[in-house]
């Protein structure tokens, strides 16, 4: 049953098994319909399930995420895409006024099993708004969860059990990373979603990343092996619930710690990582945890994307300032 | 010319204003005038017998009741806030009369007169105000949502909610509630491009009580709300708020034709609020009493009043009988509300999500444990 597939068309798969599993999963959307979404990732998803269940949506993001609670209340499973992160904003009312809360304002007798699938990140060469990292925001909002894929096996099975859950999910695609490869066993029991997975072991320094940027951490641990050193790479695949007892023990075992994420260091996933692990780590630490992200600055012009992006050079020299310690 | 058609002309923005490029706009519909006189509408009539206009008597005169029982609790430190709908009584009654057992309905966070329609038991919305929970009705058994308080963010799930309706096949309807503020709200205008967009069998029913907290109708619009709904593509209403017969008969149609799968209508409902926004505010500082003595003489009790009477479908024991509930409902929610006890502490951490995560769970034990350390548990 393994065959090979991208993180694009992991993710396509997933939807249709989604849809076949289960006929309330309602996918809606701008241009997700013939055009199969701009990246494509609903490509033939129209044709086969027909407009009611793969809906191209007026160009709307709060209407489509506001209608999509109503269709929740109503029974369905709304899946929404979000064409770009930075498009996602229009609709931030109605997902942290709304979606977020109307579980606990109706003390659960109403569940929000929405989707918000937002293509995140940069490295694209794309204009302004398309190279966001607004996880942050999301992670900050109780009532939300928020996944980070980081491959085609995560994409494959993580949208499905997102779209199965019964909670609001933020479920974040690395787009840059849309082509890469892996091979998926479509037969497997999947891993479960919320669970963060040590991708690479080592003894020197624990480096955490998720989505977009376990490529990039797990290019640094190959750079720093020919360098004699040794990173266990974690991926965290979910920022909201973080699941950081594996992170505890491997920074316990290293007692140095790097987080690596692209949004803006400042008050992003990495400061409440930092802090966590420093409360409960403190007695093992042998230098602080060091962050690495972007800077807090606009996501710049494409021209100056990769200054501004996370490297796996600026990766090892945060492990080499960690050594120092 | 009758007090309702001068009042249309005084406070039209743009008077006379409908394009020449416009199809010809409903007037203000009317059943009962101000004096209680019954009239008919060539586009509208409502066959209602006796016992239900005496039932619509009887919804005005109790959740009027519970409306100025509720303000004083308030004034005596009983409720945080209080939403008053103190003179659109009839706009929502006459609304929620209309909706069918399987509609669903959308409410703002003042439309306690569309949940005494819908069964919901008047302490559940005092709870709200009180601050022991944010509503304790079941919004799916008594097919009314929890208040919604984010202006407008209310019309897209009612939109969303239509479109489920659909795809159900079913001969629901849904109708939303708004104020006349809320209309230049985006998701507004969203959920109405989406609801045109889909012919999504949702009615729109915008009380217009002229103000939004204290910014006049004049500052949300130029021309009368009603005939936005033409820019949409749908058909707009201007129904006299205040005259619950018209209100039905005009609400009644708007969802039959959604049921009947030709889409969404806006109502607007022309009235006015007699009380404050909310009971933190001052009106006196941003309207004039004169103003407010002019509507007086448009009541909507006291027109219904004049009818039942004149008519002979209602008796002086009939009025006192309902007085009388109304004060046994008062005392009801008086007690009610003062004996409300508050929530157990630990309870904030239930219900944020279907599936508790690990980290919320541990914090919840966290705080029971420094709880219990206290003498006698939970403070």
């Amino acid at each position: 049953m393994a065959e090979t597939f991208t993180i694009g068309k992991a993710l396509n798969l997933g939807l249709r098994r989604a849809m076949e599993d289960d006929a309330k999963v309602v996918l809606m959307g701008e241009d997700i319909g013939k055009l199969g979404g701009v990246f494509r990732i609903t490509d033939g998803l129209q044709k086969d399930f027909g407009e009611d269940r793969v809906v191209d949506t007026p160009l709307a993001e709060a209407g489509i995420l506001g209608t999509a609670v109503g269709l929740a209340m109503r029974g369905y499973r709304p899946v929404c895409e979000i064409q770009f992160d930075g498009f996602v904003f229009p609709a931030y009312n109605q997902i942290v006024t709304q979606v977020a809360k109307i579980h606990a304002r109706s003390k659960g007798k109403l569940q929000m099993p929405i989707v918000i699938r937002i293509p995140m990140g940069g490295g694209i060469g794309a204009v302004e708004h398309h190279s966001e990292s607004p996880e942050a925001y999301f992670a900050h909002t109780a009532g939300l969860k928020v996944v980070a894929v980081s491959n085609p096996v995560d994409a494959y099975w993580g949208i499905q059990q997102a779209i199965a859950h019964p909670d609001p999910i933020v479920f974040l695609e690395p787009k840059r990373r849309y082509w890469e490869k892996a091979e998926v066993d479509t037969a497997a029991t999947p891993e479960p979603l919320f669970r963060s997975r040590v991708v690479r072991g080592g003894d020197d320094v624990t480096v955490l990343a998720y989505g977009p940027m376990v490529k990039t951490a797990l290019q640094a641990a190959k750079a720093a092996e020919e360098e004699g050193r040794s990173l266990e790479v974690v991926d965290l695949r979910t920022v909201s619930p973080l699941d950081l007892d594996p992170v505890f023990e491997s920074v316990r075992r290293t007692g140095r710690c790097v987080v690596v994420h692209e949004a803006a260091v400042t008050l992003g996933l990495g400061a409440e990582i930092a802090a966590r692990v420093t409360e409960t780590c403190f007695h093992s630490l042998e230098a602080p945890v060091l962050r690495v992200g972007g800077y807090d600055t606009p996501y710049p012009p494409s021209k100056l994307e990769e200054e501004y992006l996370p490297d796996l050079d600026r990766v090892l020299d945060a492990v080499d300032r960690s050594m120092e310690f | 010319m009758t007090a309702l058609s001068q009042a249309t002309e005084v406070v039209d923005p743009v008077p006379g204003a409908s394009s020449p490029h416009l199809p010809r706009q409903p007037d203000l519909v009317q059943l009962l005038t101000p004096e209680g006189e019954r009239v008919e509408h060539p586009d509208y009539s409502l066959d209602i017998s006796d016992e239900e206009m005496r039932g619509l008597y009887r919804d005005l005169v109790l959740v009027r009741r519970w409306d100025i029982e509720a303000t004083a609790l308030q004034r005596q430190g009983e409720l945080g806030i209080w939403a008053s709908l103190l003179g659109q009584e009839a706009a929502q009654v006459g609304a929620g009369r209309a909706l069918q057992d399987g509609d669903m309905a959308f409410p703002t966070y003042r439309e306690h007169g569309v949940a005494w329609t819908r069964g919901v038991d008047p302490l559940h919305v005092m709870g709200l105000f009180r601050g022991v929970d944010n509503g304790g009705w079941d919004p799916v058994e008594r097919r009314f949502n929890l208040y919604t308080i984010v202006i407008g963010s209310q019309c897209l799930h009612a939109t969303g909610y239509a479109m489920g309706v659909q795809r159900d096949g079913a001969e629901d309807a849904v109708l939303a509630f708004l104020g006349d503020g809320a209309t230049s709200q985006g998701e507004v205008n969203e959920a109405m491009i989406f609801a045109a967009s889909f012919s999504a069998p949702v009615v729109f029913f915008c009380q217009n009580n002229q103000y939004a907290i204290s910014v006049p109708l004049e500052r949300q619009t130029r021309i009368p709300l009603y005939q936005r709904a033409a820019g949409f593509g749908f058909p707009g209403v201007r129904v006299d708020g205040n005259d619950v017969l018209a209100v039905l008969a005009v609400t009644r149609a708007a969802l039959a034709a959604a049921r009947e799968g030709q889409g969404p209508t806006f109502i607007e409902a022309f009235t006015y609020r007699m009380g404050a926004h909310t009971t933190s505010d001052d009106p006196t500082r941003y309207r004039l009493a004169s103003e407010l003595e002019e509507w007086k003489l448009r009541d909507p009790i006291a027109r219904l009043k004049a009818h039942l009477s004149r008519s002979g479908i209602a008796d002086a024991e009939f009025f006192a009988g309902v007085d009388a509930e109304g004060d046994e409902l008062a005392a009801r929610i008086r007690s009610g509300t003062v004996d409300m006890p508050d929530p157990a502490p630990s309870s904030m951490f239930d219900h944020v999500y279907a599936e508790q995560t690990p980290p919320l769970a541990a914090q919840k034990a966290e705080f029971e444990a420094y709880h219990a350390s206290f003498e006698g548990g939970e403070h």
